[in-house]
């Protein structure tokens, strides 16, 4: 699903490289944790999986595709076969919670009739059945985070990546993002989450990739956040 | 692509970018009406030559008694065999030549006369003062100097005087007014360019949030750029149409105002002015469309 070959990446006008010969491989239908503190390379190791950016030296494979070779046109087809999400939701405040979803769907060129089927039941599979006509600012961030999930799993991509989606939130309605998460993996999709809620990655007992300073320095399945300092 | 989903953004665009969609509209159409206008005087000048060139003559003047102090016609008075021979000449030039009548010196006074009836050098000179001269018409107006030199120098030949200069010096003015409206158009057009590339920025980055979105869900670049580049060139279209609406309001001016005061100008119609309108449209749109695409590439990446 993920595979990084030696991966490094070195930003123009910096010395250190914002991620250092990485390797790892990501299988299909895992639930992985990228963990690390800021500046650590999770948010560059992220954008190398969304071909936003490219391998300094090494090559990263996403979706059995080589990023590094894949053409500028040819990268939003390959975006489609995935979903994203983000601490800070990134809806459009002027349209509806069903529009939003309808949003991108009608972005790739998506039928109306198949988007007027899909919606309803996407925002069922969140848990927001009924709240199409709500505007995000009339939602909590917990169910905004919802619509934002409901957008990226709409296309019922094979992997999902979440970009710290519970630093926004409060415990409780962290705890409800990663049930809708857990269930989402459940239904066959790959999960990469990068993440600092501790409490999170010691209950959920998953695959833990950790990172500092661009080093890839523990790769551990069923890990816990880490060592306490 | 669902064109309703399209135009409904392209809507949402253009209001929200009132201001510099009017300034985008109006340079657009002063530049393309200018654009339009320097074309038409092409035409009109293209339309007079045709007519008055039908009409000017080379006119091939003889020598007179009072000419002895200039060197052509030291021998005097040009002798009737001397015009003889010129017309002889004239005649063995056909098909360049297509016609040559001869004006006698009482004809030549009888014109000066009829039009200035009140000049007074009329009671100073009689008939003997203006020369008798061949009226030359032409094939081909442009080869004067085929006959210039044929004639100038022949003996008892004056001078050859073509009467297309005259029309020149007008020819000239309305070439330097073509001239002086090509050069605001292309200014203009610089100007409205640079709106319409600064209009798309504002626009872009007024909408990064949807682009952004787009972008994560995987839309292709077309349909990223498509409304920023429909919105330039249905702003442009407006621009061309006011310049279209611009263009036959100053023909209806000249028809029914200039014409009067002019009368011996035949004015281009209404079917040439019409002819240009579909050019406007086509490098209005095509230009802000381009322009829209050049500037996206740069502000909105993979």
């Amino acid at each position: 699903m993920i595979r990084f070959d030696n991966v490094s990446k070195t930003y123009p006008k910096q010395n250190r490289p914002a991620l250092d010969n990485v390797s790892l491989e990501i299988e299909k239908g895992e639930f992985v944790f990228l963990v690390g503190s800021s500046g650590s390379g999770k948010s560059t190791f992220l954008r190398l999986c969304l071909r936003e950016e490219r391998p300094s030296t090494g090559a990263v494979h996403v979706l059995g595709k080589d990023l590094g070779k894949l053409s500028n046109w040819k990268v939003p087809h390959m975006r489609r076969q995935l979903g994203t999400v983000f601490q800070d939701f990134r809806l459009l405040p002027n349209k509806t919670v069903g529009q939003n979803v309808a949003f991108a769907l009608e972005v790739i060129g998506k039928p109306k009739s198949a988007i007027n089927k899909v919606v309803p039941e996407v925002l069922d599979l969140v848990g927001l059945g009924g709240k199409e006509e709500r505007m995000p600012g009339e939602l909590s961030g917990g169910e905004q985070q919802r619509v934002a999930i409901a957008r990226a799993f709409v296309n019922r991509p094979m992997l999902l990546i979440a970009d710290e989606p519970t630093g926004n939130l409060d415990p409780q309605n962290s705890v409800g993002i990663m049930k809708l998460l857990d269930r989402i993996n459940r239904t066959g999709t790959t999960v990469l989450m990068a993440t600092h809620d501790q409490a999170i990655v010691d209950q959920m007992r998953k695959r833990v990739i950790e990172l500092d300073k661009g080093l890839l320095v523990r790769d551990q399945a069923r890990g816990v956040y880490g060592y306490q300092s | 692509m669902r064109a309703q989903f399209v135009l409904s953004e392209i809507g949402v665009g253009l209001r929200r970018n009132l201001t510099m969609t009017i300034a985008v509209v109006v340079s657009v159409a002063l530049s393309l009406a200018l654009a339009g206008a320097s074309l038409l005087v092409r035409d009109q000048v293209n339309s007079m030559k045709d007519y008055w060139y039908d009409k000017v003559e080379v006119s091939i003047y003889f020598c007179i008694k009072a000419d002895h102090n200039s060197p052509q016609c030291a021998a005097g008075a040009a002798t009737d065999d001397q015009v003889a021979q010129v017309k002889a000449d004239l005649d063995k030039m056909a098909p360049l030549v297509q016609s040559s009548t001869y004006e006698s010196s009482q004809e030549a006074y009888k014109h000066f006369k009829d039009s200035n009836p009140d000049n007074p050098l009329l009671a100073a000179v009689g008939p003997d003062a203006m020369p008798q001269s061949w009226r030359v018409k032409l094939s081909d107006p442009t080869k004067f100097d085929v006959i210039q030199s044929a004639f100038a120098g022949k003996p008892g030949v004056k001078s050859v005087d073509d009467q297309r200069k005259i029309l020149e010096n007008l020819f000239g003015l309305l070439r330097g007014l073509q001239t002086a409206a090509f050069v605001i158009m292309v200014l203009m057009l610089f100007v409205a360019l640079l709106l319409i590339v600064n209009t798309v920025r504002v626009s872009a980055f007024s909408r990064r949030r949807e682009t952004g979105i787009m972008r994560l869900v995987g839309a292709s670049n077309f349909y990223v750029q498509m409304p920023f580049i429909a919105e330039a060139a249905f702003a442009a279209l407006l621009g061309s149409a006011l310049a279209s609406g611009l263009l036959v309001g100053g023909h209806f001016f000249v028809q029914h105002w200039l014409a009067k005061k002019v009368q011996f100008i035949t004015f281009i119609g209404l079917s040439s002015v019409v002819a240009v309108i579909p050019l406007l449209v086509v490098v209005g749109m095509g230009m802000a469309a381009v322009a829209a695409f050049f500037t996206l590439r740069k502000y909105l990446k993979v």
